[in-house]
């Protein structure tokens, strides 16, 4: 029983998991639970029981039980005593006060990152505003790498997504080339199959890997298939860069999505024995987003934010290339508006960097959420002040496969320019080798078409000259 | 004006849109989308925001529904019948998908009154949703129905049906409800589908053998993208009476049940013109 006065009114607040899921800032999918706050004042109340919590308290009290859930089990048995000792005496709001002081450099929090829970990094993210998160993101430093090198200060990187509905090899070559044209895919070329199976992954791998090695492109591509669909493929030798998959932060959720964490380590090692990689050996994909816990049953009674960041001691566990929060894709019975959405990619983004984490965003949101572009300038533009490690890019927002507006090519050239941003070093210097952008720094495109694809272009039926 | 550079860029593989739907090739004020591509896609956002919101016009809809009843009456004996959701409007509906799952009090009196088909089990029951697009539902439900109508008529196998049924806030998971409480074998829900930029007017369907409360996705086999510019109302009425027949042979729907009917893509393009 967790318990608060506030003058002469008494708060009471059954259970660890009540108190995290009250004090977290409203959204719709925690109504939907049933484990929201009351009233706002409830949950200021709830902040303020929550800030008095001392850190300890998550590592002998589990939200999901140890017995029942390799997650948590995952979570207390790889704690690092060692790192978590310059914080150990603090309570959740001290942690925030530390976090946001000179004594958090970015050395410090990379050296504290094993000794920190997902459950800690939840509790003191439901106390800082907008701005916290953003601030103390910006010092957690996360560098990751396969054939470009993602997340250097000073860098912002881009999935480009050249979805097509019926997986048409000519739509999907044209969307590449426009994105690459736009200076996009430093992070990952990275297609969402409309036919999910192997026979399908194998086909767009190889389509991808022919347009990396022709053009010699530093950087890596990825069928967003079943864990189990990209094994099968590389047993059937197909050429496979980063193993994707969809995580959640219970084990129930991840057995809904098919695969445990056995599954994970399996799909790493293979792709690991392919060496591919040259600048790195990051070869995880995985994407996550707060509600999925709800949507598969599996939540515990725990808040889809504290189960957002349990997530992450999964993608942690593998050592990602990248791990997306696909943040305004699940619908508005999780995050209703600009408003939850915008939080919530701020949440993920600072949850996820603090325990260590490669944080993109997918900035996006859905035709019946009450959102529209100008959210995701706004966001767009927070999570690039925060030092996210990479966005999506697509061609004009419109994802014409999963029917959602995410950012453009353009989108990522906007926030390169205003916030002094470059992409990955490789893919910048490739840039400028193959004429695509003018300057050095992949923020302005050439005028022309580069000479390196003027003969595929006029090969094309009635010729697409410069 | 001569020899200023003029201040939107143009990009000379735009011709590569005739083979993609897909937003390529806007060219650039600056790195900005220019006026004419960022208020298209304004325009395209509008119109999905409205296919959300735009209420079903249930009346419209009954009546063209009571005229193809009265068109097809050796299948449909039964006059249709309107049907609303625990979902009271649209806001709730868009934050509470398990209210959009269960019918409404009066809804299941009034299906218990006018719904009833008789003790034994009929053959198949059709949903009709407004779900997330009233838009896709407006404009292919009826047309949708003529062609699978057309369809059962001439099977081999007599088809028993329910009454049409038009569910106004419903959910896929409706149509469970809906089936068991008419002892239909079978349902198939009509929906509107979550409308993309390009595709405001999506119909999708579910089809369930068995329906009661409380199945999953599992249980239920999809057609999706049906609408003039995506699946036709004949393919996906063919794709539907395969899965129908195949699901009363084996007593099975959802993931036991594989769609062998879906034909093999061929590339409608040019293949990757990229490696030339």
């Amino acid at each position: 029983m967790y318990r608060y006065s506030l003058g002469n009114r008494r708060w009471q607040f059954a259970t660890l998991a009540e108190l995290m899921a009250k004090a977290t800032p409203a959204r719709s999918g925690d109504r939907l639970a049933g484990v929201i706050a009351h009233t706002a004042e409830e949950r200021v109340v709830a902040q303020m029981a929550l800030a008095e919590l001392p850190l300890k308290t998550f590592l002998t009290e589990a939200l999901v039980p140890y017995e029942q859930d390799e997650v948590t089990r995952l979570i207390l048995d790889d704690h690092d005593v060692g790192a978590f000792e310059p914080v150990s005496h603090l309570t959740v709001g001290d942690f925030r006060n530390w976090l946001l002081s000179d004594l958090a450099t970015p050395e410090m929090l990379v050296r504290i990152r094993a000794g920190i829970t997902p459950e800690m990094a939840a509790a003191v993210c439901k106390i800082m505003r907008n701005q916290d998160l953003i601030l103390v993101a910006q010092k957690c430093r996360v560098q990751t790498a396969f054939r470009s090198t993602v997340g250097l200060p000073g860098r912002m990187s881009t999935r480009l997504q050249p979805n097509h509905p019926t997986d048409d090899i000519t739509g999907i070559a044209a969307s590449i080339l426009d994105g690459l044209l736009y200076g996009s895919g430093d992070a990952v070329i990275g297609i969402n199959p409309a036919t999910d199976n192997v026979a399908q992954s194998v086909r767009l791998l190889q389509l991808m890997d022919e347009v990396i090695r022709k053009y010699e492109i530093p950087t890596q591509s990825c069928v967003l298939t079943h864990v189990t669909n990209t094994l099968e493929a590389i047993e059937n030798r197909a050429p496979v860069d980063l193993v994707f998959q969809s995580i959640g932060g219970t084990e129930a959720t991840n057995r809904s999505f098919g695969f445990d964490l056995a599954t994970l380590a399996e799909a790493r090692d293979a792709a690991l024995s392919l060496n591919r990689g040259t600048v790195g050996n990051n070869v995880m994909y995985f994407e996550t987003g707060q509600g999925s816990s709800l949507s598969a049953d599996a939540h515990h009674g725990v808040d889809q934010q504290t189960c957002e960041a349990r997530a992450y001691a999964v993608a942690r566990k593998f050592e990602p290339l990248l791990v997306n929060t696909v943040v305004g894709f699940i619908g508005p019975e999780y995050l209703y508006d600009g408003k939850e959405i915008t939080r919530a990619g701020l949440e993920d983004h600072f949850c996820g960097k603090l325990l260590g984490l490669p944080m993109g965003c997918d900035i996006c949101y859905t035709n019946h959420a009450e959102a529209d572009q100008n959210d995701m300038d706004n966001l767009l533009t927070l999570l690039g002040v925060a030092g996210c490690n990479f966005i999506m890019g697509i061609p004009g927002s419109d994802d014409i496969m999963l029917n959602y507006q995410t950012t453009s090519f353009h989108d990522a050239l906007y926030v390169r320019r205003v916030l002094d941003k470059r992409p990955a070093p490789e893919f910048e210097q490739w840039l400028t080798r193959m004429q695509i952008f003018q300057d050095g720094e992949g923020k302005v495109p050439s005028d022309g078409l580069p000479e390196a694809f003027r003969k595929s272009l006029a090969s094309l039926p009635g010729g697409v000259g410069s | 004006m001569t020899g200023q550079k003029p201040s939107v860029i143009a990009n000379p593989w735009r011709r590569l849109s005739a083979w993609t739907d897909a937003r390529i090739g806007l060219g650039r004020a600056g790195i900005s989308l220019p006026t004419h591509e960022m208020l298209a896609f304004q325009l395209a956002h509008a119109q999905a925001r409205d296919a959300v919101h735009l209420p079903l016009n249930t009346s419209a809809l009954m009546k063209d529904l009571a005229e193809l009843t009265e068109r097809r009456k050796a299948l449909l004996p039964h006059e249709p019948v309107h049907l609303q959701s625990q979902a009271s409007d649209r806001i709730t509906y868009l934050q509470r998908p398990d209210l959009g799952r269960r019918l409404s009090q009066k809804s299941c009196e009034a299906l218990d009154r006018q719904g009833h088909t008789g003790d034994s089990p009929i053959d198949l029951a059709l949903v009709v949703a407004d779900g997330l697009s009233s838009y896709g539902v407006q404009e292919n439900a009826v047309g949708f129905l003529e062609a699978l109508l057309a369809n059962l008529e001439t099977d081999d196998q007599t088809w028993e049906l329910a009454p049409l049924i038009v569910v106004s806030q419903g959910r896929v998971a409706i149509g469970d409800d809906v089936g068991h409480r008419l002892n239909a074998r079978c349902v198939v829900v009509l929906i509107g589908e979550r409308p993309g930029l390009s595709s405001p007017d999506s119909l999708g369907l579910y089809l369930t053998w068995a329906p009661e409360p409380g199945l999953t996705d599992a249980s239920r086999n999809c057609i999706s993208n049906i609408r003039p510019a995506g699946l036709s109302f004949k393919e996906a009425s063919w794709r539907l009476g395969y899965l129908l027949r195949e699901a009363r042979r084996q007593e099975v729907s959802g993931v036991p049940l594989k769609d062998r009917s879906e034909e093999t893509v061929i590339d409608q393009g040019i293949g990757n013109f990229l490696l030339r």
